[in-house]
């Protein structure tokens, strides 16, 4: 647990924070802040260049995350973050380009755009925060909701089956797969960074508690129970198939690192085939031209 | 194979609406686009795809146009000049993203090969009945700039001049043609590539610290930056500051949706432009845009040959409207006839312009031809009895 | 009248609308006409029917679709069916003889027929008989120069197909030449003014068949 929500004197991450929009707008016991922490930390491990990292969001509360951090950032509309920052990515290559959003944003009204950007490889960094619930709107049922847990839109239960992320993004092609819970704040930084270095869509699933509406309206106890309950029932299982990664109402939870292969991106794929069709000079992306 | 062509396609050419826009597109510098394919729109860019290797730049089809319309956003924050093309349906979806662009004033370009609705409408047959929607279509409160080419020729020229507006203002610009104008043939010219007056986008000189994203010239216009470039900027389509950090209180919205809006409507009479034949002594005025106003002034030639004083205003630029020059023409009149393909959209803006001092009459269509030009001239006719 | 109005149909395959295609670039870049050219789009458009519309003018065309053909050029019974009430009572119609049957009178004596596919197959390709009726539409109403055509002919067809169509194209010519070169005196006095003066533009472009 110290671990998880540790507070030293300095915050190391500060620096990566737009600190003059604190406070910000989470509640107490909310896990978004917590991955925005690892994520600044796999920021520095990593040593990329922060003038050419650029966050994308969508809407929601994990989508006001690129609001505060301190690097060129989009908050985009509600679903279209991956579309917007295929077309960012697109038009300037030598930005690492991380899309930063919940499960509802992504994964329900973007979910095409999520299962075609995975398909094409497009070389965006996916975090999904998914608590399970739409936060910002109050609590409603989300296609990650696990069956018969409550929301305000399934009031007797939710009847519906969630999705199984991971499986999902590998079946629609995603490069990297991991999942792990907020309770793993090492491991969340470790395969941030190894997707910062990594070329394609990278997908990271991080289970993150909303106390406010899914855990209490569940009676799961606050965020501080939430961490104590990924301890227990979460299982690290490098490797797993993502079949049998789903997730269940207060079930166990798989986590680890499930897909790490090599693909070509969507440029180089889209370079490749040019360039065998067409005498092309070498990189000939909309990036590489100026304008002005 | 060996890739075909200069970014410029110089000389005289016998093309489409559809390929000139597209040559018009890349000629005024467009190296992304994205799109979703439509009907009558889709030969844009399939043009584009096919053109753009050679030139630099790239052309992704998205897996819908929600995707394109903001895939175009997306890459015009990492400096491209991105446009998407639609038509009808596909238009309906892009909405949101009109608004988003409005917003967070990002300089690309919808075009809209208008063909007949509503709803899956008349997929590939002439319609002007989105002309409402392009100026009002997404929610709450912008103003935007629409322009109507009539002729392939057009739809070249005034590509680029969509380009430059929506660099010069910093806002998405509508490019509203009609299947009619888009597949339909004509000699096409195309000039020198050093003749053509392409507007490079507005980068700020200034150093980060000092640079806001949002904070406006004295024209009310903000400079632009790129991701990537050590700015470490934000950008949002909720109600942001000069930063474009969210804020959500009556203040900074009224100072930035006033400014939002002011920056078109105060420069209205540097946007709008009107093509003008025979109004000097006519008593009747025909208003008619895109297709349509070919097909007008025909029936304004027919009523000269019998005497009848008439004459035609056509907006080339639609949005902002040409209020003033109507107010002006409503003024020594007899009547305005407005012709549109569909049952009423400018006309009430000419209603509007004209205040009530002159008759003003519709003669509508609702899409899937183009007006007779004899249907025109009955109206022009009644009006001038 | 300062128009003309042609129209160009048959089935999918036969090169319609590169056919109109050629006489519109002719004609307009050429020639310095007038061109505007529209042609049928989609399901309709893939079917077996295929059509392609031109207006041919001295002044700019506004009403850009066809009322009436003044020049019917058909290369398939279903056109003809299709599109032959649309002629003008004095229009010109051009046919494929060995694949339209002209039924009727109304046309008898502007009805020019040539037997394109034959002629295509005698210089080893078929699909080049939309170029031998563009030579033989050219040759017969002088909607365009001919070497208004030949240009436009090797700007349209694809690479390193240049001298095989401008032989299609010449052999048209040549066949309406020969065949009716007695009728076209009349004919050209017929069809509108317009389209016969362009056959001999006074703006140095001569008749070079």
């Amino acid at each position: 647990m110290s671990e998880a929500i540790g507070v030293q004197p300095v915050n190391p991450v500060e620096p990566f924070l737009r600190t003059e929009r604190m406070p910000h707008i989470w509640c107490p016991g909310c896990g978004i802040g917590t991955t925005v922490n690892c994520f600044a930390r796999a920021l520095v491990s990593s040593k990329l260049p922060l003038d050419k990292v650029a966050v994308v969001s969508g809407i929601g509360c994990t989508g006001r995350v690129a609001g505060y951090v301190r690097l060129d950032s989009f908050h985009t509309t509600h679903g279209r973050a991956i579309p917007f920052a295929t077309g960012l990515k697109l038009a300037n290559p030598e930005l690492t380009v991380v899309v930063y959003s919940g499960d509802g944003d992504l994964i329900a009204i973007g979910g095409n755009h999520f299962i075609h950007a995975a398909r094409r490889n497009a070389d965006i960094k996916v975090i999904c925060v998914n608590n399970f619930i739409y936060g910002m709107t109050g609590g409603q049922v989300a296609p990650t909701t696990p069956t018969a847990a409550l929301a305000t839109t399934t009031p007797y239960g939710a009847f519906e089956r969630p999705f199984n992320l991971p499986f999902l993004a590998e079946s629609s092609g995603a490069v990297y797969v991991a999942r792990w819970t907020a309770y793993h704040v090492r491991h969340i930084a470790h395969s941030m960074s190894e997707a910062f270095k990594k070329k394609g869509l990278c997908f990271i699933e991080i289970i993150a508690p909303c106390p406010t509406l899914y855990q209490r309206r569940n009676h799961f106890g606050d965020g501080l129970e939430a961490m104590r309950y990924y301890k227990q029932k979460s299982v690290v299982r490098n490797g797993a198939n993502t079949r049998d990664v789903q997730i269940d109402l207060q079930g166990e939870i798989v986590v680890g690192k499930f897909v790490d292969i090599e693909r070509p991106t969507l440029k180089q794929a889209m370079d490749l085939q040019l360039r065998q069709k067409l005498d092309l000079p070498p990189s000939n992306g909309g990036g590489s031209h100026e304008l002005d | 194979m060996k890739p075909k062509g200069d970014r410029v396609l110089t000389g005289t050419q016998f093309l489409d609406g559809d390929q000139a826009c597209c040559e018009g597109a890349l000629a005024a510098g467009a190296n992304f686009a994205a799109g979703y394919p439509i009907s009558p729109s889709t030969e844009i860019v399939e043009r584009f795809a096919s053109r753009i290797p050679a030139v630099g730049g790239v052309f992704l089809q998205m897996e819908d146009e929600l995707a394109a319309s903001i895939a175009i956003v997306g890459a015009t924050w990492g400096g491209a000049k991105a446009f998407t093309v639609t038509s009808g349906p596909g238009f309906s979806l892009m909405m949101e993203h009109i608004g988003y662009a409005s917003m967070t004033e990002t300089p690309c370009v919808f075009v809209d090969v208008q063909r007949g609705g509503p709803s899956t409408g008349l997929p590939t047959l002439p319609g002007q009945a989105d002309m409402m929607q392009a100026r009002w279509g997404s929610h709450g409160d912008y103003e935007i700039i629409a322009l109507s080419p009539n002729s392939p020729q057009e739809c070249f020229d005034l590509a680029i001049d969509a380009f430059n507006l929506a660099e010069q203002y910093r806002t998405p610009v509508m490019f509203m043609m009609d299947e009619s104008v888009g597949h339909m043939t004509e000699k096409v010219v195309i000039p020198p590539a050093n003749e053509i007056k392409v507007l490079p986008r507005r980068y700020t000189r200034l150093p980060p610290v000092e640079y806001r994203p949002f904070r406006p010239s004295p024209e009310g216009i903000p400079e632009m930056v790129k991701a990537g470039e050590g700015y470490r900027f934000h950008m949002t389509g909720l109600t942001h500051d000069e930063r474009g950090y969210p804020a959500m209180d009556w203040q900074v919205q009224d100072k930035l949706v006033r400014r939002l809006v002011g920056k078109i409507r105060d420069h209205a009479a540097d946007i709008v432009r009107c093509e003008e034949k025979h109004t000097f002594d006519a008593e009747i005025v025909v208003v008619a845009y895109g297709i349509t106003s070919r097909v007008a002034l025909k029936a304004v030639e027919m009523a000269r040959e019998e005497g009848i004083r008439a004459g035609l205003l056509r907006p080339v630029v639609v949005w902002p409207f040409p209020e003033k020059r109507i107010r002006e023409l409503a003024g020594r009149m007899k009547s305005l006839v407005v012709v549109e393909m569909n049952y009423g959209q400018l006309f009430y803006e000419v209603e509007r312009a004209a205040g009530g001092r002159v008759p003003t009459s519709l003669v509508s269509h609702g899409g899937g031809a183009v007006h007779e030009p004899e249907t025109i001239l009955a109206e022009i006719r009644r009006a001038a009895q | 009248m300062n128009s003309t109005e042609i129209r160009i149909a048959g089935f999918g395959g036969q090169g319609v609308i590169l056919a109109g295609m050629i006489l519109g670039r002719a004609a307009s870049i050429y020639d310095g006409k007038y061109v505007t050219l529209t042609q049928s789009f989609g399901p309709e458009a893939r079917g077996s029917a295929c059509s392609v519309q031109l207006i041919v003018s001295q002044q700019p065309v506004l009403y850009p679709y066809l009322t009436r053909a003044d020049i019917l050029v058909v290369m398939s019974q279903e056109a003809h069916e299709r599109f032959a009430a649309g002629l003008m009572p004095d229009g010109v119609l051009l046919y494929e003889e060995d694949l339209v049957r002209v039924n009727g009178t109304a046309h008898a004596g502007k009805a020019f027929g040539i037997p394109a596919t034959h002629l295509a197959e005698e210089l080893g390709r078929k699909l080049i008989l939309n170029a031998v009726m563009v030579g033989f539409t050219t040759g017969i109403t002088g909607v365009t120069s001919p070497k208004a055509a030949r240009n436009a002919i090797r700007d349209l067809v694809p690479p390193g197909t240049d001298a095989l169509n401008l032989a299609a194209f010449d052999k048209g010519l040549e066949f309406g030449l020969n065949r009716y070169g007695s009728a076209i005196q009349t004919q050209q006095a017929t069809v509108p003014e317009e389209a016969s003066s362009m056959t001999f533009r006074a703006n140095g472009s001569k008749h070079d068949s």
